[in-house]
């Protein structure tokens, strides 16, 4: 597998980080192509079988990024998220996938610049552990 | 609690004192200093302004040791402490520095070490309460005035202390000694540092505006925390005095020595007997010795 | 039988420099269902909706994929094009090729054509699974709340009033008037900031659809555009706002002093207080924390004296609910904390000030009444040295922004100084000078050349005590020296800063802030009262520095932003809500114990003949679709239009199968 790349899902809420990762756009912070974005309302929204099937499918990675604590424009939706995220991390060691692969952030529509620092970072990490061998 | 000690040139030779009292103190505290073995210069202003590499391999050479055995370093020279530190920085942001320099250095520096000024470590890693608990003879009556100089506090990006251009740790210090601590404007103005040898004069005025603030305000004493200041407020004192016919005669302390002498060290072993303008006869007029 | 059409946009070189767009019309053309893939210049323009519309026509479309721009940007602009070639709007999908892919991976055109294949595959697999949807209409109740009544939210109110709409004001303070109402004189004009604002203030107080809520803060907010419940707290005043009559001669008799907020704590108040003489209403407050009844349990001077029994010790505070279609958010600021300048002295020399107290120094009202004088020893000061970007422009306090009214304000308040003490000296620091409105540069060159104020380019480094004066140490970039000035006075511009709870009031209103803790606006050019939560608007420096023309125009745009909303009756909601299947549901309330808004009700239904179960149902009105029901839901019951499980599947296959 020499011209491996690595597949990335990203999840994102619409409100901050979806907007976070237009602003990353519009200031042409570069980052890794590897990640390919799926737009959700709000991180509430996410059903921890996404993150299963992702992987199922042949993800190499899964990220998920909403707005931060106290900013979801629904109150209170990513906390609920955050309280999922625990246990799909977990979970996921018993499906014989790395937790390492899954990662969850926070990124507020004025960080352009955390989101591209965020993807690269997730990208590298993916990059280290090699492709999901099933 | 154990740290790579890494006394710089001004240690072993101008300022004898403030290493002996930095290590009475330090034992007090409970602190362990091992001396870095075979250190090497850290790379200081003569070096920075003329070999770019050099001024970043030399600091690390000197940290090589502290990595392999996983130390924190303690440096009590603020030109040391800013020097080790940003090689350290400037290793860990930039790949190409790191292998120009691991390549000088024949091993590799990866810039990781964890390196602290000198009260730093007492300040912030002991913390106040200890020193206060080990406070035998309370410094009464003594206006001290914190002087910290140029970089103790600068460039923030090294030296993460909280406010940079008004700081206040060594204040905080004074009044755990139980003296006073002298409100006063040239806290972290320039001394002119390694200009004493070659502008002279230009270290002169520097040094006659921060004396005169400190006289200004009031204080019996300064208080400083590197030997570079050190030597131009203590050493240059006298020169200052004739040259702007004014009188000062205000004694400069190490901070270790003030914390010495608190703790009840004797004067001679704290080498309070070292400095140019005399100390002996503010302390026994405020009956501390 | 689906019949997707993709349009691809060049985006003019913004796309197309990075992205190989006929390469990804090629690979478009091989989806599954896609009859047509299109490239254009400019999608979003006139002809490129029209070869929209053509060829849905000619390829009898029934489903619609643009890869452009964000969908934030474009995506009604599409739904109404795509509704115009009778598709329903919700049979469209954006794949975002330029914010998420050519903008970002410039570096690698490769691997952006390859992307935007991939988003494009992943737009198609989503519309495929898409539904018609219908919007939703909801009633629109036509009252506005501004919260906040300085400037910004008299403008506001005024314009909503004299509109016909019933308007409440919250004010924290126990007057409205804000800031403004601190000021002595506003540049360039030189007018008296408290003769043009009082009568601002009275046509409010008299304007029979404005209600002010003064000394009430706002508590929680729900509900969504035309349609919120707002709880309002109205502290306790002690004073009874109908009996008072305002005659003052409580806050003559009372015995307490304590320092003046509104004077900048240059000068004394009472415990019982207004807190200028041209409060509106002019109805005083007790303030509880130095009031000596309420410290020591005796006094009542404010009641023996009180002429019309208005005084109410056991006043509570009360929390009213009230019904509004549209929120006017006009919180304001703060003023920078200058203390976190050591090295300037402020709070530790009585002779630093900042530019507020000065402010109220030379106002005629002021604690001095209009005299400048020395705070240490009542002389009249010779040379004042004014700092301009304290707070401002300074990366080291995290303070990276530009004030925006400091420049202005400094060059005011040294021909203020000029002019009350002609024989003074006046020296502005600065780092440059930005006089962008109208008359501004005039203004400055006047402070210049007219009244002789010295402008110094370059920072002050130190400010500290030489006996009676203050000696600022300084450089003077332009002549290439320090410079050292024995000042009498020394005043530091006021870098305007967030509203301290700014951050607390986004979340009770559920909108974004910036990194500053500043209000975020929809767009920061082409919707600047708008924010992300429809139905709320932003007016004055609550978003942002703002000078006062900046902020009344402000005011006015978000009243008629408001006053657009209330020309309709019904408006449009979002058909994205969240629907329940009610043969799979248990009943087991955990979607009704997450919802943020109370959406879901428990009913009792027949899911087969004779069976009846209790069975959660969406409010429609109130539901907003942010889908944590769905991603709580353990029986897959309840799903979310538009971002249902089998359109969020589709999309994640097209993105993990190759």
């Amino acid at each position: 597998m020499n011209n491996w790349e690595p597949n990335i899902v990203g999840f994102l809420c619409n409100w901050c980080s979806y907007a976070g990762a237009d602003l990353t756009g519009l200031s042409r912070k570069e980052y890794p192509a590897n990640i390919k974005i799926i737009k959700l309302p709000c991180t509430g929204r996410m059903d921890p079988m996404f993150i299963i099937e992702a992987f199922k499918l042949g993800a190499d990675g899964v990220l998920v990024s909403g707005c931060h604590p106290g900013d979801c424009h629904y109150n209170k939706g990513n906390l609920y998220w955050q309280r999922r995220f625990l246990v799909v991390s977990e979970l996921l060691n018993n499906f014989g996938i790395d937790k390492n692969r899954f990662f969850a952030s926070w990124v507020s529509a004025s960080e352009g610049v955390k989101f591209s620092e965020v993807v690269k970072n997730v990208t590298e990490k993916i990059r280290e552990l090699g492709p999901l061998t099933k | 609690m154990k740290f790579a000690y890494f006394p710089g040139c001004s240690l072993h030779s101008t300022a004898k004192e403030y290493d002996a009292s930095t290590k009475f103190v330090c034992g007090r505290l409970g602190i362990e200093l091992v001396e870095i073995p075979n250190w090497v210069c850290c790379g200081a202003t003569p070096i920075h302004r003329t070999n770019a590499l050099a001024s970043i391999a030399l600091p690390a050479k000197n940290l090589l040791w502290a990595q392999t055995e996983n130390l924190p370093v303690a440096a009590p020279c603020s030109e040391c402490f800013s020097r080790l530190k940003l090689a350290n920085l400037e290793v860990a942001e930039n790949e190409e520095l790191k292998k120009n320099v691991s390549e000088v250095l024949g091993e590799t520096y990866e810039g990781n070490v964890d390196i602290y000024h000198l009260p730093q470590v007492i300040i912030e890693k002991i913390g106040l309460k200890e020193i206060e608990k080990k406070v035998a003879k309370k410094l009464s009556g003594l206006k001290i005035a914190s002087y910290y100089g140029c970089l103790l506090t600068r460039p923030p990006k090294v030296a993460t202390f909280d406010r940079i251009e008004d700081p206040q740790f060594l204040d905080n210090l004074v009044l755990s000694l139980g003296a006073e601590s002298v409100n006063w404007a040239y806290k972290t103005e320039c001394c002119g540092a390694t200009f004493s040898l070659s502008k002279k004069e230009l270290v002169l005025k520097l040094t006659n505006d921060i004396l005169q603030n400190a006289y200004d305000e009031k204080a019996d004493c300064i208080m400083v925390a590197c030997p570079l200041c050190h030597s131009n407020l203590d050493l240059r004192q006298k020169e200052v005095e004739k040259k702007y016919k004014v009188k000062y005669n205000l004694p400069v302390f190490y901070f270790t020595q003030l914390i010495g002498l608190s703790m009840g060290a004797d004067i001679r072993g704290l080498g309070l007997k070292r400095h140019m303008v005399s100390a002996e006869k503010l302390l026994s007029s405020k009956g501390l010795i | 039988m689906a019949r997707v059409g993709v349009f691809i946009c060049d985006c003019g070189v913004n796309i197309a420099s990075t992205v190989d767009v006929p390469k990804v019309v090629e690979y478009a053309m091989t989806l599954q269902k896609v009859a047509i893939a299109k490239e254009y210049k400019y999608m979003c323009s006139d002809p490129g909706q029209n070869l929209i519309l053509d060829t849905i026509k000619e390829y009898k479309l029934d489903r619609i994929v643009v890869s452009s721009c964000s969908p934030r940007m474009h995506e009604l602009t599409f739904r109404i094009c795509v509704n115009k070639g009778k598709i329903n709007p919700y049979y469209f999908e954006m794949a975002n090729i330029r914010e998420q892919c050519s903008w970002v991976h410039q570096k690698d055109k490769e691997a952006a054509t390859k992307k935007a294949m991939k988003l494009t595959e992943i737009a198609v697999a989503k519309v495929l699974r898409n539904e018609p949807l219908f919007p939703l209409y909801s009633p629109v109740i036509k009252r506005a709340l501004v919260i906040g009544g300085g400037i910004a939210g008299i403008q506001a109110s005024l314009d909503l009033g004299d509109a016909g709409h019933e308007t409440v004001i919250v004010e924290r303070e126990s007057s409205i008037g804000g800031r403004m109402s601190q000021l002595d004189k506003t540049f360039p004009t030189l007018d008296c900031s408290q003769c043009i604002l009082s009568p601002k203030m009275v046509a409010v107080a008299q304007n029979k659809n404005i209600k002010i809520y003064t000394y009430a803060e706002v508590e929680e907010v729900q509900g969504y555009v035309g349609n919120f419940t707002v709880k309002i707290r109205k502290k306790a005043r002690y004073v009874d706002m109908v009996k008072c009559t305002g005659c003052g001669v409580c806050t003559q008799k009372c015995p307490a002093k304590t320092s003046s907020e509104f004077n900048e704590k240059t000068g004394d108040r009472k415990a019982i207080y207004t807190p200028f003489p041209q409060a509106v209403p002019n109805v005083p407050v007790i303030d509880k924390n130095n009031c000596i009844y309420f410290l020591k349990g005796k006094c009542k001077v404010c009641e023996k004296f009180c002429p019309s029994n208005a005084i109410i010790y056991n006043q509570e505070d009360e929390v009213v609910e009230e019904k509004f279609g549209a929120i006017v958010v006009a919180t304001g600021i703060d003023i920078y904390d200058h203390s976190n300048y050591g090295e300037y002295g402020y709070g530790k020399y009585k002779n630093v000030l900042s530019g507020l107290q000065f402010e109220r120094m030379v106002s005629s009202s002021g604690p001095t009444d209009g005299h400048i004088l020395r705070p240490s020893d009542q002389e009249e000061p010779k040379d004042v040295v004014f700092i301009q970007c304290v707070g401002a422009r300074d990366p080291s306090k995290g303070q990276d922004y530009c004030a925006r009214v400091c420049c202005m304000w400094t060059a005011k308040q040294a021909i203020l100084l000029k002019e009350h003490l002609p024989n003074s000296r006046a020296y502005i620091f600065y780092i440059d000078i930005r006089a962008f409105g109208k008359g501004y540069e005039e203004f400055v060159r006047r402070a210049q050349v007219d009244y002789q104020v010295t402008y110094l380019r370059g920072r002050v480094s130190r400010i500290y005590e030489k006996g009676k004066k203050l000696r600022v140490l300084g450089t003077d970039t332009l002549a290439g020296g320090q410079v050292e000035i024995d000042a009498d006075m020394v005043i530091l511009a006021d870098a305007m800063v967030p509203k301290y709870d700014s951050v607390k009031v986004a979340q009770t209103l559920g909108i974004p802030y910036d990194t500053y803790r500043f209000f975020t606006e929809l767009h920061p050019k082409l919707a600047p009262v708008e924010t992300v939560t429809s139905g709320i608007f932003l007016a004055g420096a609550c978003s942002g520095p703002k000078d006062i023309p900046d902020t009344v125009a402000q005011a006015g745009a978000a009243a008629a932003k408001v006053c657009a909303l209330f020309s309709k009756d019904n408006i449009e909601i979002e058909p994205t809500i969240a629907q329940v299947n009610f043969s799979l549901c248990s009943g087991c309330e955990t979607c009704k114990l997450v919802c943020p808004f109370n959406a879901i009700e428990m009913r009792e239904r027949e899911i087969r003949r004779g069976v009846k179960r209790s069975i959660a149902n969406v409010i429609e009105s109130v539901c907003r679709g942010c889908g944590t029901c769905v991603g709580s839901c353990y029986c897959k019951a309840i799903d979310l239009r538009g971002f249902r499980d089998k359109q969020i599947m589709a999309e994640l296959e097209a993105v993990c199968i190759e």
